[in-house]
């Protein structure tokens, strides 16, 4: 067995290390006080910091020394032991900032949702790497929607969506696994309409839509007389409906002919009418969306979307985070304000600014050239992830590396574009960067357990 | 295993493209756009408000009545505190604990709460606990001062007429462009009707400050700096000895005093009693005194001399229906009246009247202060037979009269909330109906001049502010020129005032010298001799205002020297019973004390008696 045995691998090793220290130093630079120089103060979020790098490198080893055959065996028991904790933070949680994530150890507060990341990564991989499952039968498909689902929802049910919202990015996983890349379209077809719903009338959407129909129908079809009346029938209905119906009446038209269609498609099996029932269920989710934004989402939810779109302009109230963190980064210029130089960092213009928002530190005090190599260090780790993943002989380690770097890759991708305003201001941190025991924790024992198995990635796994 | 890695890039090619849209979108902001930078700097500009100092008051002699002393708030900006030891800064700022933790609350929830930006704790901490705090301010990182001012007052006089300032409130702050939380305005008295004046401007100093929040200097060397204006000092037109010698004798009465320097239409003295001391409603005591006064049955904080207008003049009215009656020749300066102990309205009804000597001119009939007289004299009025429109044209030109004088209207006095007092006109009589007896013709209205004849004696729906009664006085006085009266000297920033502009009433001046004679021999010889001075020819007429609710109000107007007069005066105590019992010897003590200096030995006694009386149960 000892000869299948290789060295962990050094690059991703050192990348973490890297990270690592830069976000110590940006946590240092965020909460930096003359009055408290001393970087072990432990009363200080950088003195904390500090001693929970400590403990992730301790727990990084102790992580190398387990059996590789225990995450693989007790995969579903992590993540049935995850899954309890979920449910115990949300009877003994303590509730901060208005979702109720921690459990209260006295000396730390656990947030329990991150360490249902690593566990449902480890489910997924043992549930896909198993030999009988095929993510092209719908049960298996459900299953894995599952699996995914369940943690995702008791995190939902603490009140944070933005850990919520994490989960989603496994769909990367699944498309990997050979789950359709039609799915991976439909999300995204799904948020170029949630967008444009937003941002346009109805009508134009629809006006949109139907000359698409309209181009792929001639281009198939040339122009047909029988196939231009069915096109514009509905397309003329809905348009007019969307006009004179009050929105909840004409959702419900809606629903109901795009069953009827649905039925028709599949038993005419008629290309224009599979096409018009898509068309109906698009109309169904602008105006669903639509709906659900002006009546069901809270005032606070339409505001951070509205702020990011540019439909709302509020630089003092909603929208002052997210414009202090871009006059942050922004003012960074290309070489930076210098260490613990940083104007709105120091004058603690910036909220959350050793957590969701650290990245302004980086931005402001090291400028874009900080920025640049930042993001580069985390294209290498993702890359680098990915080709780790590549390389594995049995399937577990691949799926879950893929896991590791879907959770990485969304964190990365939305915790950044949220400071810069390119996506809703959703509180997820930043991987190895921002402060927080748990966070820092729980992605250490993400990557690691990746480390180890790839360092016996010539051992089969079962 | 094609379709795999052609899944593989394309995850791969997501990675790398939404990266590279982040990268691109820090390359915008970080290296082209320059509007950053500004706005970073833009954010370390503090603006920095400078309150300026509020003028003070003194009074017509340059006696200081109205004071400013330095009071401090304590301010601080909560992200700035470290490791706060309460209990220290609650010992140094001499506060409760409980008090501490109030505040910090009430700070946290008030609207616009930034803990980035100073906020208020505690306010108007005075000099000597602010000065023990001072040495010890650095230990509180993120604690500031700032000084403020309250007012004081080295007389504790003249409370209803100076008023007093408090924070503004949400209402105030939305109806104008200057005033911010926490700023003060003047509430009532000179204080609101001079706001303007006395507030000034506040000015504002940008200032920047370094990462660490120290001041480093001014921004751009002050270039968009405001200077605050300080506010003006105004004198009064008050004697302020005359106030407090007032205030002295209407101790323990319920009433008002006014006198007016007839000349100028200057209110010498304004009190409204009882008065409380305007210190108490100054600094941090005021909510709790404010309520204190609020609750007192006696109602201390109603100007009885300007906002009750409920006072019949009774007969204090008496001079001026005899001017009216002379001025429409309803009858002549000669003209007698047999009273005969009252005026017969009809076979059982009398106004009634007290013994006295034949009243055969309007001299005699001022002096005996006789009713039937004047009832007639109203009666020859509202009759005259040169009025086309009956009665009721009689009834207007004797309004008309009524508000030349001052009576039954908003005299445009520098003080808020003044009373127009009630003189009735002939709209109101038809409006309400005594009988019901339907009118023989359009001239003929439903009420006949018996049914309103009070009114000539002062009484039935008349109703004037001792303001009202002290500027008639003036009027007569100073022989029908007159000025608006007014409590501020209006010559330093103002010389369109309408106080210096001289007016005249539209009664003739020999008319007034019948009258004034007239309200001489009342002093001399008549129902005031109490009020009488050696050497000084003091004019006078008293007056007792009968009152449903219990003893008669005793009033008495008074203007002297009968020449050139100095100062015209209303006195007003309510249940107080006969004008010369206790009003008559007010107004006569404190003309004496103003032209004199002094009171003479033989009305020491006089003084005496006026000053204990209490009546007050």
């Amino acid at each position: 067995m000892s000869t299948k045995k290789v060295d962990p691998d050094w690059l991703t090793i050192f990348i973490y290390l890297l990270l690592v220290a830069i976000g110590f130093l940006a946590v240092y630079a965020a909460d930096y006080n003359d009055l408290y120089p001393k970087i072990w103060d432990t009363t200080r979020n950088y003195g904390r910091q500090f001693v929970w790098v400590g403990i992730c490198m301790f727990v990084a080893l102790i992580i190398q020394v387990f059996d590789t055959r225990f995450f693989t065996a007790f995969s579903y028991l992590i993540y049935g032991a995850v899954l309890l904790l979920l449910v115990a933070t949300l009877f003994f949680g303590a509730e901060i900032a208005g979702s109720k994530s921690w459990i209260k150890l006295g000396f730390f507060n656990l947030q329990s949702s991150e360490f249902a990341k690593f566990s449902t990564c480890l489910a997924l991989a043992s549930f896909l790497s198993n030999k009988k499952t095929d993510l092209n039968n719908y049960k298996h498909q459900l299953i894995a929607a599952a699996l995914i689902g369940v943690p995702t929802l008791l995190i939902l049910r603490q009140g944070d969506a933005g850990s919520a919202i994490v989960f989603v990015s496994l769909i990367l996983v699944l498309y990997r696994e050979g789950l359709s890349g039609g799915f991976l379209l439909i999300g995204v077809l799904a948020i170029v309409l949630f967008i444009s719903s937003l941002l346009f009338d109805f009508p134009y959407i629809i006006g949109i839509l139907g000359f698409i129909l309209l181009m792929t129908i001639i281009m198939s079809q040339g122009l047909n007389f029988r196939s231009m009346l069915t096109y514009l029938i509905p397309i003329i209905g809905i348009f007019l409906g969307s006009i004179y119906l009050e929105p909840l009446t004409f959702l419900i038209v809606l629903g109901i002919a795009a069953i009827l269609f649905l039925f028709a498609a599949v038993i005419s099996k008629s290309y224009i009418v599979g096409l018009l029932t898509l068309t109906l269920f698009c109309s169904i989710y602008v105006k669903g969306v639509d709906y659900i934004f002006n009546n069901v989402l809270k005032e606070h939810h339409r505001n951070r979307i509205g702020v990011v779109l540019g439909t709302i302009e509020d630089n003092k109230g909603v929208g002052y985070n997210l414009n202090q963190s871009k006059i942050a980064i922004g003012s960074g210029g290309i070489w930076g304000k210098g260490f613990l130089q940083g104007t709105q960092n120091k004058g603690d213009f910036v909220p959350e600014q050793s957590t969701d928002f650290i990245f302004c530190t980086v931005g402001e005090e090291f400028g874009f050239a900080g920025s640049c190599t930042l993001i580069g260090l985390f294209i290498i780790l993702m890359l680098r992830i990915i080709a780790l993943a590549e390389r594995q002989k049995s399937d577990f380690s691949r799926i879950y590396g893929y896991g590791v770097v879907s959770i990485i890759f969304f964190h990365f991708f939305i915790n950044m574009g949220m400071t810069i305003g390119l996506v809703p201001v959703i509180g997820i941190p930043l991987p190895f960067i921002s402060y927080g025991g748990s966070s820092l924790l729980a992605f250490t024992i993400l990557l690691f357990i990746l480390i180890k198995l790839d360092s016996e990635r010539l051992l089969y796994l079962r | 295993m094609e379709t795999i890695n052609l899944r593989r890039f394309i995850i791969q090619a997501i990675i790398i493209l939404l990266s590279g849209v982040i990268l691109i979108q820090l390359f915008v902001m970080q290296v082209t756009d320059e509007s950053y930078a500004a706005m970073a700097a833009n954010n370390v500009i503090r603006d920095v408000t400078v309150y300026p100092s509020r003028g003070q008051v003194i009074d017509r002699n340059g006696h200081k009545v109205v004071n400013n002393e330095a009071v401090y708030d304590i301010i601080f900006i909560p992200k700035q505190v470290q490791e706060l030891d309460t209990n220290k800064l609650c010992k140094l700022l001499d506060i409760t604990k409980t008090d501490f933790v109030n505040s910090l609350k009430k700070v946290r929830k008030s609207k616009g709460y930034n803990p980035l930006r100073p906020q208020t704790l505690f306010k108007q901490i005075p000099g000597n606990v602010f000065s023990k705090f001072q040495e010890y301010l650095y230990q509180f990182p993120g604690f500031y001062t700032q000084v403020r001012a309250v007012r004081s007052y080295p007389y504790a006089n003249a409370s209803h007429l100076l008023g007093y300032i408090g924070e503004v409130n949400q209402q105030q702050i939305d109806a104008s462009e200057y005033y911010e939380m926490g700023d003060y305005i003047g509430i009532s008295g000179i204080e609101r009707t001079y706001e303007k004046v006395l507030r000034g401007e506040k000015g504002l100093k940008k200032i920047i400050v370094d990462v660490h929040n120290r001041e480093i200097g001014s921004y751009l060397d002050g270039e968009e700096d405001k200077e605050a204006v300080a506010g003006k000092d105004i004198q009064l037109t008050i004697d302020i000895n005359l106030q407090s010698y007032a205030e002295e004798l209407m101790k323990n009465k319920k009433g008002a005093v006014v006198a007016i320097e007839p000349a100028s239409g200057e209110i010498l003295t304004l009190v409204s009693a009882p008065y409380y001391d305007p210190n108490r409603l100054t600094g941090k005591k005021l909510g709790v005194e404010m309520a204190k006064l609020k609750k007192d049955t006696l109602k201390p904080l109603f100007n009885r001399a300007l906002m009750s207008g409920l006072y019949p003049p009774g007969s204090t009215f008496k001079p001026l229906m005899a001017l009216v009656g002379l001025e429409e020749g309803a009858f002549g300066p000669s003209f007698g009246y047999g009273c005969g102990g009252g005026y017969r309205l009809s076979a059982s009804q009398v106004v009634g009247c007290h013994g006295h000597a034949a009243a055969y001119n309007v001299k005699e009939a001022i002096k005996h202060s006789c009713n039937a007289y004047f009832c007639r004299a109203f009666y020859l009025v509202l009759e005259n037979d040169k009025y086309h429109g009956g009665r009721r044209e009689g009834l207007t030109k004797w309004h008309e009269h009524l508000a030349d004088f001052g009576l039954g209207v908003k005299l445009p006095v520098d003080l808020p909330n003044t009373s127009k007092g009630m003189v009735p006109t002939s709209a109101y009589y038809d409006t309400v109906t005594y009988r019901k007896e339907i009118p023989k013709s359009e001239n003929d209205p439903k009420w006949k001049s018996n049914w309103i004849i009070s009114l000539g004696i002062g009484q039935g729906e008349l109703g004037v502010t001792p303001l009202q009664l002290s500027h008639m006085t003036s009027i007569i006085a100073n022989k029908g020129t007159y000025y608006y009266p007014h409590i501020v000297r209006p010559n330093k920033w103002d010389t369109s005032s309408i106080y210096r502009t001289p007016h005249q009433v539209n009664v003739a001046k020999k008319y007034f010298d019948v009258v004034v004679d007239g309200m001489e021999s009342v002093v001399i010889g008549g129902t005031a001799r109490i009020a009488k001075i050696e050497d000084l020819a003091v004019c006078g007429k008293t007056g007792t205002a009968e009152n449903p609710h219990g003893e008669d109000h005793s009033l008495f107007i008074a203007f002297a020297p009968k020449e050139k007069p100095k100062i015209a005066i209303g006195v007003m105590v309510e249940n107080a019973g006969f004008g010369s019992r206790y009003a008559a010897p007010i107004a006569s003590l404190m003309i004496e004390k103003y032209l004199k200096g002094e009171i003479t030995e033989k009305r020491e006694a006089l003084e005496t008696k006026i000053l204990e009386a209490n009546l007050i149960k």
